[in-house]
């Protein structure tokens, strides 16, 4: 029983950084109709920042990682909006989608050429310590990755459903057009979006890095499990991303220890097709009429 | 055409097959077949390094046999199928001997091409595999895992007083061959298995891994990864605040790894068959060269291909020509001594099958440095 609640707790942790990047998935798409495919390289993306700050401009940790939020907001908000999505966005989802992988591809392979091929160490944000929890070894960098994730989220739907900037960011969501004729600055709320999204992946990154390492190929996995994570709870809904992101979370941890360590990346993708055949719209989805 | 012209192009062609045995004139050309992207990167640049500054000191001495040494980089992307092409490429370019790859899953299937083409191969994979399949071309520049293990395990029973190990080990052919190797020699001293956790190359999550390791109650974890796969599994373990003492063999005591896995790694012990902290003159020399180049502490991969460089040199310079077959040959069953050539640094042997002896290290992290507790002797 100790050993699943660990397992479950672990879990827990993990799913809640795949969470911020589905949550980042689902965010694009209601506000512009966006996929986007270098997700994954988002959360690679910053991590590098903060190092570059801190070994080649002798920056301390703390001012780092300030100056990696603002370059994240401006390149993965900013400027991924202004450069790529603008320009494509009247030709449809699909240009979108190969633009994105190949950005994915472009911040990778760069990142492996002009910064390295090999693996980092990332600062730890928290102890290393564990506490007992009902007999069991908790770690406390796991209770501080998920409260603080959860957190973000949290905060979040506050101030989606909270403020008035939420709101209108909500209107824009559901009606663009009818939005724009109440007086909602539409393209600024947009905007807004995008920059959330670079936020979440600039907190996915910093909490991930230190357990996985920084390397220019984490994005390949987070990408995709936070896509899957997004499509299982509901692509539509940020507590359907969220639910996705803590199952995947939880289910990978269970089925390496249960099942096989082998097959434990094919289980995300054996949940994936039954949850398409059974339930299109995810989880916590709505289903979505399209006209033809 | 004429006839004469004919004969020409025949003359030309039959001198071109024979092009792999003549001897080179003016650059000799080494390929250094390696890691550079992909899982592999950490080590394959310990190694790209290390090779370049020793062939940077022999050309600076002249070269051998007078003639300047030629090294180009083939990056293997940590990818069997790119490994096997880019030795077909070294071979296409004219490589008189091909230094890599260190990934045992790629140098299974490359090795055939350079034993088809006749061409000496100098590796740092350590799988036992690599060495019984006949093939004349190929030498190790490191212990197998089947000549590693025996003293790690003799060190478990002896010394630590160890009666069960859980087994952490990566899922390719370097952690199968070695996991194999030490769980058959655990049997032979009787010693139990409490838990066999297999992981994947490039993993990166190590969660589960470690509670499997842990709730096994074994009395040592014995762990056998890849240098990225280690670092990760050792912060996992310390996250945990598992207790129980871990041992590993080369990889996990790596300098990269005590680089990513910071204090985690401390206390960690095992055998090593190279270590830049091994008190041997040559390779303290050779420690202090590479860091102030590079700055960074050289892996075992470093010194394995520095003195494979140096291997190169000692072997062609007897032949007296650089001749592939006259290489292979003449390394079966050779012993070089830093007394014939002090870039091999150690006494080092090859026997019948490439199969290379010397002596090795058992060491602890202490502090974030390899320290090392006792030298073994030659097998």
């Amino acid at each position: 029983m100790n050993t699943f609640f660990q397992l479950f707790v672990s879990g827990l942790a993990t799913g809640s950084i795949y969470a911020l990047a589905a949550i980042g998935f689902t965010l694009l798409w209601q506000a512009s109709q966006t996929i986007n495919f270098a997700q994954g390289e988002f959360i690679m993306l910053p991590a590098f920042f903060v190092l570059a700050g801190t070994q080649f401009l002798g920056l301390s940790f703390p001012v780092a990682m300030a100056i990696a939020v603002v370059l994240s907001l401006l390149l993965l908000g900013l400027g991924f909006k202004r450069i790529i999505i603008d320009p494509l966005l009247p030709h449809g989802v699909l240009p979108i989608v190969i633009a994105t992988i190949a950005l994915g591809i472009l911040m990778k392979e760069g990142v492996k050429q002009f910064y390295t091929a090999e693996a980092l160490p990332f600062p730890a944000l928290f102890s290393d310590r564990t506490l007992n929890v009902l007999g069991a070894a908790i770690s406390v960098q796991d209770i501080a990755v998920l409260l603080i994730a959860l957190g973000a989220v949290a905060l979040l739907q506050l101030f989606l459903n909270g403020t008035k900037i939420g709101r209108c960011m909500q209107a824009t969501a559901q009606n663009p057009n009818v939005a724009e004729i109440l007086g909602v600055p539409v393209r600024r709320m947009i905007l807004y979006t995008f920059l959330i999204n670079a936020g979440l992946a600039f907190l996915a990154s910093v909490l991930i890095s230190p357990i996985y390492l920084a390397k220019f190929s984490n994005g390949e996995t987070l990408g995709l499990i936070a896509f899957i994570a997004a499509i299982v709870g509901g692509f539509n809904q940020i507590r359907g991303a969220l639910a996705g992101g803590l199952l995947l979370g939880v289910i990978d941890n269970l089925s390496a220890a249960y099942v096989s360590a082998s097959y434990r990346s094919a289980v995300p993708l054996i949940l994936l097709i039954i949850i398409i055949l059974v339930r299109p719209q995810g989880l916590l989805g709505k289903a979505e009429g399209r006209t033809v | 055409m004429t006839k004469r012209a004919l004969a020409s192009i025949a003359i030309a062609m039959a001198l071109s097959a024979g092009l792999p045995n003549i001897s080179w004139a003016d650059t000799i050309k080494i390929a250094n077949v390696i890691e550079l992207s992909g899982a592999g990167a950490t080590v394959g640049s310990n190694w790209r390094d290390a090779l370049k500054l020793a062939f940077e000191e022999i050309n600076a001495a002249g070269g051998i046999l007078g003639e300047q040494v030629e090294v180009t980089d083939y990056d293997t992307q940590t990818d069997p199928t790119t490994s096997r092409a880019m030795v077909q490429k070294a071979i296409d370019d004219g490589a008189y001997v091909i230094m890599g790859p260190i990934y045992s899953g790629s140098v299974k299937v490359n090795m055939m091409v350079a034993q088809q083409n006749g061409v000496p191969q100098l590796t740092g994979a350590e799988a036992p595999f690599i060495t019984d399949m006949g093939n004349p071309y190929i030498f190790r520049t490191s212990f197998g895992a089947q000549q590693s293990m025996p003293k790690l395990v003799k060190y478990l029973t002896e010394e630590m007083k160890v009666k069960s190990v859980a087994v952490a080990w990566v899922n390719d052919d370097f952690g199968k061959g070695g996991r194999d190797s030490f769980v058959a020699e655990l049997e032979k001293n009787g010693i139990a298995v409490n838990a066999d956790v297999s992981s994947e190359v490039g993993q990166a999550d190590f969660a589960a891994d470690v509670i499997k390791l842990k709730s096994s109650n074994a009395d040592a974890i014995f762990a056998y990864l890849h240098e990225e796969e280690s670092a990760r599994l050792l912060k996992e373990i310390r996250k945990q605040g598992v207790t129980q003492p871990i041992f590993g063999e080369t990889t996990l005591m790596n300098q990269k790894v005590v680089d990513l896995a910071g204090e985690a790694v401390n206390g960690v012990r095992g055998h090593v068959g190279l270590s830049a902290n091994a008190p041997i003159p040559g390779i303290e020399e050779f420690a202090k060269k590479f860091e102030a180049k590079y700055s960074y502490k050289p892996d075992h991969n470093a010194i394995k291909a520095y003195m494979g460089a140096y291997v190169v040199k000692y072997v062609t310079t007897k032949n007296g020509k650089a001749d592939r077959q006259a290489f292979a040959d003449a390394l079966h069953g050779l012993t070089i001594t830093p007394a014939d050539e002090p870039g091999i640094l150690m006494e080092t042997s090859w026997d019948d099958k490439g199969e290379v002896n010397r002596e090795s290290f058992l060491v602890e992290v202490k502090d974030g440095k390899q320290t090392v507790v006792s030298t073994l002797p030659k097998l």
